[in-house]
Order: C-alpha cells, then structure tokens, then sequence
C-alpha cells in the first residue's frame, strides 16, 4: 500500500504505472493510417477509372479523313444515263470508284495494277459510299464536276495512325500492310491524310464499321426517354410527395406507402425492366424498343427518388408559413401551392435532376425492353425504335474491334459530361437557392 | 376523329369554361368580387373540371374497351370451321385479319380494291404499302377485315360525339351551378386532393404490377418446370437450341446462379467495407474542414458513375491485368507459366462491384457515426482513453446497428446488381469456390434468357420471370430488414 499511495514527502515520487502508452499511440497512429490508406484506395480507383477511359476515348473525337478530289464522273455513276426514268441509279450507283479513282490519281498508282489498287482501296472506308451518296442526291448539278471532299479512312487506318496497332510484328500479322502505309505516309506529308473532328461520332447512328459509328441515335433515344421521365415522374412525384406531408392522415395506409416508396428506392434496376417488358410490352402491346416504353419503366424506377427528395424539401419549410398561411385566412390547398411548394421549389428541381442523372445512367431495365437494337435511322417519335446512351456503350464494348474500345471510351465520356453537367447544375441551384430558415 | 383530337377539343372547352366561369362569377355580383363565396378563379376551374374530367375519363374507358369489343364481334362472325379450331389457331387468323385491316386503311380510296378481291389479288397491293401479310391469308379475312375497320371506324364517330357531348353537358350543368353562394373552391379543392391521393396510390400500384407481373409470368413457368427443380436444381442448362423441341424443356437449376450471386457479393463486400468503413471513421472522427469537403463529394462521385461504366471498366482494365499479373506470378514460379487468373472471373467483378459500393457503405455510415451523441464521444476521450480507442470500444458499439443495417442495405445493391456482372462476370453457370474462375449471377441470366428474339411462351423466357422474382424477395427481405434496423437504431439517439 505504502508502494502506491505515498502517504508522506519523504519517499519518492511513485512508479508510472505501465498502461502501454507507447503501444497505444502506435495503435492510433494505424488506425489513422488505415484511415487515410482506405480513403486513398477509394481516390485511386477514381482517378484510374476516369483516367483509363480519357485516354482510351479521347482519340474518338477524331476520325482520321482524306481530302480527295472526287469527280462525279456522270460514264460510272450512270451510263445510261437513266437517272430520270429510274431515281434509284443514283442512290445504287457505284460511288466507291469514284473515291478509288481520286486515290489512284493521288498517288500515281496505275489502275490496272491489281495488288496496289487493292491495298489502296482499303485505305478508303465503306462509309463513303453513303457520303458521296448524299452529297449528289441532294446537289444533282455536281454531276461530272470535281469536288474537294474528305473522306473518311477505313477504321484499320484510323486504327494505325492513332497508334492502337502494334507495327513493329511481322507484316502478314496485322491487318495494315507496308505498302499501305506508305502511301499512307506520302497523303500524310502532304497533308491530304489527317485527323479531324469526329462530328460523326455525334450525328451517326449504329454501324457495324467503327469509323461510321456514332452515339446520334442513342442521344436522341436517351433525350426523349429523359423528356418522359420528367414529364411523368415529376408531377406524379411532387403531388404524392405533397400529399404524404401535408394532407396524409397517419394510418396504417399512408404507413404502408411510406414503407413501400423506401423499398421501390432499392429494388434492383433489372426488376424494373422485368415489369415494363410484362406490363407494358405484353399487356397493353405498345412496341419493343420504343423509348416510350424506356422512358415509363425510367420513370417509375425515378419516381421514389423525387418523391424522396420532394418530401425532404417540403419538411424543410418552416411551420411558421404554414401557420401564417391558415392565419389569414388560407385553405390548406392555397397553403401548399401557393406558400409551402414554392419555397420547397429548389429542392424539389434538385432532387428531380439528380434522379434524371440516374435515370440517364441506367442501362439493365433497358436491355430487357429490346433497346439492345441495331439503329440506323434517328427515331422520328417515342415510339419508334431505339436506342440509349448506355445502351449503346454496351453494344460496342461487346465489339471485338480494337477500334471499339476507343468509340466505347469515347461515348463514355459523353455519357459522363451529360451527367457532370446536370450533378453541377443541382449543385448550382442548391447553392445559390438554398434558404436556411 | 383521333383520341388526341378529341382531348384537344375537351381541354380547349375546358379552357373557355375556365374564362366564362371566371366572367359569370363577376358579373353576378356586379364585380363585387368579396360577395362570393369563393375567388372568381374557383368557379373557372369549376367549369374546366366539369367540361374535362368525366369526359376525358369516359374517352379512356371507350378507348380500352371498343377494340377488345370489336374483336370478339370480328371473331363471331369468322367462318364456322375457324371457330372450330383451337384458341392459338384462331389467334393466328385473328392477327392476319388485323393486319389485312390496316393493310386497307393505309390504301386511298381511288386504289382500295373492289369488294370481291380475293387474297391473291390483294397481297401484292399490300405489300407495295409495305404491310406483309403473314401466312397463307383467304378471302374470308377480307371481310372480316372490312368488318372490323367499319366497326373501328363507326366506334371512333361514336366515341368522337359522346365525349364532345359529355364535356358540353358538363360545361353547361357547371355553368348553371354558378351562383354567389356555390362553395366552388371547396369542391375544386376536393378534386385537387383526389389527384394527390392517386398520384401517390402510383407507388403502391407499382410493388403490386412487379409483384402481379412476376408471379403470373412465374406460375407459367412453373406449370412447364416443377418447383423443386428449380429451387433445389444444380445444373442450369436451359438448351436455347432445342427450344422447338417440347421434351428438351433444359434444366433450369437456381441454386449454381444464386452461388454465383452471394459469391461475388461477399467478394465485393470483402473490398468496400474495411475501405468504406475505415474511410467513414477517418472523415467523421480525424479529418479536418478542408479534406472532408474535398475528399467526401469525390469519394461521393463513384456513386454516381453509371455502373455500365464500371463494367466497361472492369472488362478492359481490371480483367486484363489481373490475368496478365497472374501470367507473371506463375511465371516466377514455373517457366512459361500459365495465368491462372481469368479475365472474367469472381475475383473482377467483385473487386470493381467492391470500388462501386465504397461510396453507400461511407456514406451510409459517415451519417450514423456522426449521430452518436458528442458526450459519448467526450466522455471517452475525458477517461483518458485515444481516439482510436474511442472509435473501436464506444461509438462503434453505439453505431452498429446502424452500420449493420447500412451494410445491408449495401449488400442487397450489391446482389441486385447487372451490368458490372454482365460484363466482366462470365456467362457459364457453374458451381465453384475458386475465386479466379468464372461465374455468373441471376442478374446476368435474367438478361440473357430475354435478349433476343424468343418466343414468348417458352420456359427459356418465362424462367427470367421466376429468377426476377427470387431476386426481388431476397432484396426486398434485406432492405425491410436493413430499414428496420435503422429507424430503431435512429430512435435510440433522438
């Protein structure tokens, strides 16, 4: 007892007791360690994720093209010239040669010389036939006059100048040949051969060769499903958040829709494309692959989201209007419109955003719906077929073509920049219209 | 007339109603506005209710009912050796019939063909219209077809002139309601309040539609494949290729799927809680102003991310090195070793599934950390005890179930989860505890099985029914659970 507890001055100062500080503090210092390592790993992969598809996509916004001068050369687009009998000659007429022809005359390769002629060809991609189509259909008087057009290259020259083939392995192993890139290299050095601004990848719809691929259709498709979302989902959603908070009474029914919309918020993605294939597609017959069918099972899936976000704005509005409101004189319903929901307003239009943000990102109840479609054609209304954004990202990283890879990376970032751009404009109105009471 | 003519013309009367309202309510008492009962914009809407509701609502009824009633007159009147033959025979005929009638409608009436047109002759007029008739038409179905359209069509008149006439009673019956003492803004109010209690009965018809939905669709596949089978079954091998084949019916086994499902999951799970946990703790309890406002939105944006995005991610990056990394590490230790790493494999899609869920996990807990009362938390550290020792021994404990409840909720993403699996999983159905080889999950089979164009009927399509529906319970079973816990634990501290 004495040992501890000295009850006089005379002896000395007691033992420390040993309670392992240093073990301790070194404890603590792990755990924060532990702590910055987790939040780390989590910033890592973030930046990983974005950085592989910036560098992977950031390529897709150019196209390698090349500037010919085509002639409409009236002897090979019509012979017989029976274009005005027959309007189809024009539009299945043989519009690769004339772009051969202007590549042959560029690079002083002999026409009868099969093993060149062959390799030039494939510089050119398939996609001009449609180009140099449209061209003359909608400008008949280019008839054997010459034009200064840039064309596409083929996907594998695309492929080539941006460095995604290895042209260091043995020439019968990869799909672009040495003579090819030659005379690559000569349209390069005089400036014929380069890459532009892929307004394609925007404005094209699906297409089995990369080059012509773009996300035209799937950006029109993803617009008019949003455009559904919004104009179901938000009303629906803000007249029964409205209710819930201010009209319900608390009984075991306005329980179970509470208890419910909590659920809907987490039922899997996938479930909702299982009710829209059952409910929409089979029961009430509307058409596969329509966005109006995209756009209902978005915005069911939406609508606890908004619902969610609606009420929380409505509760943050003070009592005191309410009771101001009823003071002099208001009905309830006047209250809310006229008092409660325009200041909640904010609120509610982030809330919707950020569930349109969710909505654009989604792409498993889709698939299920039939959107996994091979568009060519920008869809005119809802109900035609088409495709999302999403959608489309799905369909290409299943492509094997190492041109897909950069067109997948590419609409990613698209698909990111949408959603940036409506996360930032949620942030915006938050900021500058939130209101502390 | 078509049915958005017709609303056009309801709504456009509804709008003059709204106008008149407003001017007969002020003209009886002289503009004397605080004479009545309610503010001259009430009895407006009186009208507008009036002239529009009852009308719209009749014109959606007539809308869903003449078609189902046209055609079972249509169907009547077919031939007797028609109605003799099975229910699916008879379907068959019926849709040739439709399509005949629209074939006729697309023609104009100086090319309609003459009434005694057989088949032959109307086949290739149609076809130039770009409507194919299917099968072997007969002339029969030409009248039928000609039945039907007239019958939409005198439908349609009808249905033109009873809504038109239904809004104008209304207008006129509303209008002659209006006097000073009409309690107009009570009775617009009770139809506002109506509207409210439909529009938030959606969410309950929703849960009731998947619910509904599913079930049906699964009690099909259930009377072609026994319970048993599919619950308890270990093989899934649903045979795509003899699906014409009614005795190849395929194996549909849940259980290798499911294996598949809660593999990954824990995999996922193994990764976003101690990176999810440890960085809730860090931004709750040691990080400053500054990191917490940086760290905690960009840790925020992997939520946001579309999980496409992660599957892509996981199927050209992750994937790919950790197969060619596992090519190097058997390569140490034999020569020219083989990669025993897959490139879609449990291992990928649980990882990238894991960096997916970091964000739900620290966020869900970084808000119930935060909640433990701060004298708790005083109390600790005036005991003398560290920070970490503070987590670990008292808030920890106090949070858990919340925490719990949030790795729940974590965990019913992490199943119901689609695209990182579709992408970077594996399609083969098999039962394995090497984490390095392919699996696939219910998520994946369910895409799988409806891609495509297959027949409606087959227990190849209908068991996407059957696997949605399991998927559905179990998650709605953690999230019940998970919400459960929370709120209790939520009441705990308030």
């Amino acid at each position: 007892m004495a040992d501890t507890f000295p009850t006089d001055n005379n002896t000395v100062a007691p033992r420390r007791r040993d309670i392992g500080l240093k073990q301790r503090y070194a404890a603590e210092r792990r755990f924060q360690l532990y702590g910055k390592l987790a939040i780390a790993f989590g910033l890592f992969f973030l930046a990983l994720l974005l950085w592989t598809v910036v560098s992977k996509g950031y390529t897709a916004f150019l196209q390698t093209s090349i500037n010919l001068d085509i002639t409409f050369d009236e002897t090979v687009i019509d012979p017989k010239n029976e274009r005005n009998e027959n309007p189809m000659k024009l539009l299945t007429a043989n519009y690769p040669k004339l772009a051969e022809a202007a590549l042959y005359q560029k690079l002083g390769i002999d026409p009868k010389d099969k093993a060149q002629t062959k390799a030039a060809d494939a510089l050119i991609s398939k996609g001009a036939r449609t180009q140099l189509r449209d061209m003359l259909v909608s400008n008949p008087d280019l008839m054997n006059k010459t034009q200064n057009v840039w064309v596409l290259a083929s996907g594998e020259v695309d492929s080539a100048i941006k460095g995604q083939f290895d042209l260091s392995v043995d020439e019968s192993r990869r799909k672009i040949k040495d003579n090819q890139l030659e005379m690559m290299d000569r349209l390069k050095a005089d400036g014929s051969l380069e890459g532009r601004f892929n307004t394609g990848l925007f404005t094209n719809g699906g297409s089995s060769r990369p080059e012509t691929a773009g996300v035209g259709v799937a950006i029109i498709g993803s617009a008019y499903m949003m455009l559904i979302v919004l104009l179901t989902s938000l009303p629906i959603g803000v007249a029964a958040s409205i209710y819930l908070e201010e009209f319900a009474p608390k009984n075991k029914l306005t329980d179970i829709i509470e208890v419910n919309i909590n659920n809907l918020a987490a039922v899997p993605s996938i479930v909702y494309g299982l009710l829209g294939l059952a409910v929409f597609i089979n029961f009430a017959g509307m058409p596969r692959s329509a966005s109006l069918v995209g756009g209902l099972v978005l915005s069911l899936m939406t609508l606890p989201t908004i619902i969610i976000a609606t009420r929380a704005a409505l509760k943050a509005v003070p009592p005191s209007i309410r009771a101001a409101a009823l003071g002099i004189g208001a009905s309830k319903n006047q209250m809310v419109f006229h008092h409660v929901l325009p200041l909640a307003a904010p609120g509610v239009l982030t809330g919707t955003i950020i569930g349109l943000a969710q909505a654009l990102g989604e792409t498993a109840p889709l698939l299920l719906i039939g959107m996994v479609a091979f568009v060519v054609d920008a869809p005119a209304t809802p109900l035609d077929p088409a495709t999302a954004l999403p959608v489309q990202i799905f369909m290409w990283a299943n492509e094997a073509e190492r041109a897909f890879v950069e067109r997948t990376s590419g609409a990613i970032i698209i698909l990111l920049a949408f959603l940036a751009v409506m996360n930032i404009t949620a942030i915006f109105l938050r900021r500058r219209f939130e209101r502390r009471w | 007339m078509s049915l958005s003519a017709i609303i056009l013309v309801v709504v456009v009367l509804g709008v003059i109603g709204w106008f008149v309202g407003v001017s007969r309510s002020k003209s009886l008492v002289a503009g004397n506005v605080s004479q009545l009962h309610s503010r001259p914009t009430y009895y407006g809407s009186y009208i507008f209710v009036w002239a529009v509701l009852p009308a719209i609502f009749v014109a959606a009824i007539w809308s869903i009912v003449s078609p189902i009633y046209v055609d079972n007159q249509v169907r009547g009147h077919l031939p007797a050796e028609v109605l003799s033959q099975e229910q699916a025979q008879q379907n068959l005929s019926m849709n040739i019939v439709q399509s005949i009638a629209r074939g006729l409608n697309t023609l104009s009436s100086e090319n309609r063909p003459a009434d005694d047109v057989t088949i032959e002759d109307l086949k290739p007029i149609l076809a130039e219209q770009g409507v194919a008739i299917a099968g072997s038409g007969e002339t029969y179905m030409i009248t039928s077809a000609r039945q039907m359209n007239s019958m939409t069509r005198s439908s349609e008149t009808m249905r033109a002139v009873v809504v038109i006439a239904l809004s104008l009673i209304g207008f006129v019956l509303a209008y002659m309601q209006i006097t000073a003492k009409l309690r107009a803004r009570n009775k617009v109010e009770g139809v506002v309040t109506g509207a409210l209690i439909v529009a938030s009965s959606i969410a309950i018809l929703t849960t009731v539609g998947i619910v509904f939905s599913m079930l049906s669709e699964t009690t099909r596949f259930f009377s072609s494949v026994p319970m048993t089978d599919f619950f308890f079954g270990v093989v899934w091998d649903p045979r795509f290729a003899n699906a014409s084949d009614p005795n190849a019916a395929g194996q549909f086994g849940l259980i290798p799927l499911l294996a598949g499902t809660l593999y990954i999951a824990f995999v996922a799970m193994l990764v976003a809680v101690p990176v999810g946990l440890f960085s809730a703790i860090y931004m709750a309890e040691y990080a400053g102003p500054k990191l917490r406002s940086v760290a905690k939105p960009l840790l925020e944006v992997l939520a946001g991310i579309p999980t496409i995005v992660y599957g892509f991610f996981a199927l050209v990056t992750v994937g790919p090195f950790l197969r060619d990394l596992s090519a190097q590490i058997s390569g140490i230790v034999s020569d020219g070793g083989s990669s025993f790493i897959q490139a879609q494999s449990v291992l990928t899609a649980g990882f990238v599934m894991g960096i997916m869920l970091i964000p739900f996990v620290s966020s869900l807990s970084d808000d119930i950390i935060t909640q433990v009362p701060g004298s708790m938390r005083d109390g600790s550290l005036g005991l003398g005890a560290t920070r970490s020792e503070t987590v670990r021994k008292v808030i920890l404990p106090a949070a858990l179930p919340g925490v719990v409840g949030a790795l729940l909720l974590t965990a019913s993403r992490a199943i119901g989860e689609t695209m990182i699996v579709v992408l970077a999983a594996g399609v083969a159905a098999r039962l394995t505890i090497n984490p390095f080889e392919p699996m696939t999950t219910v998520t994946v089979k369910i895409v799988s099985q409806l891609t495509g164009d297959l027949e409606f009927n087959s227990p190849q399509t209908l068991v996407a029914f059957a696997l949605g529906l399991t998927l559905f319970f179990i998650t709605l079973a953690l999230n019940v659970y998970a919400l459960y816990i929370v709120r209790k634990y939520r009441e705990q501290y308030e």
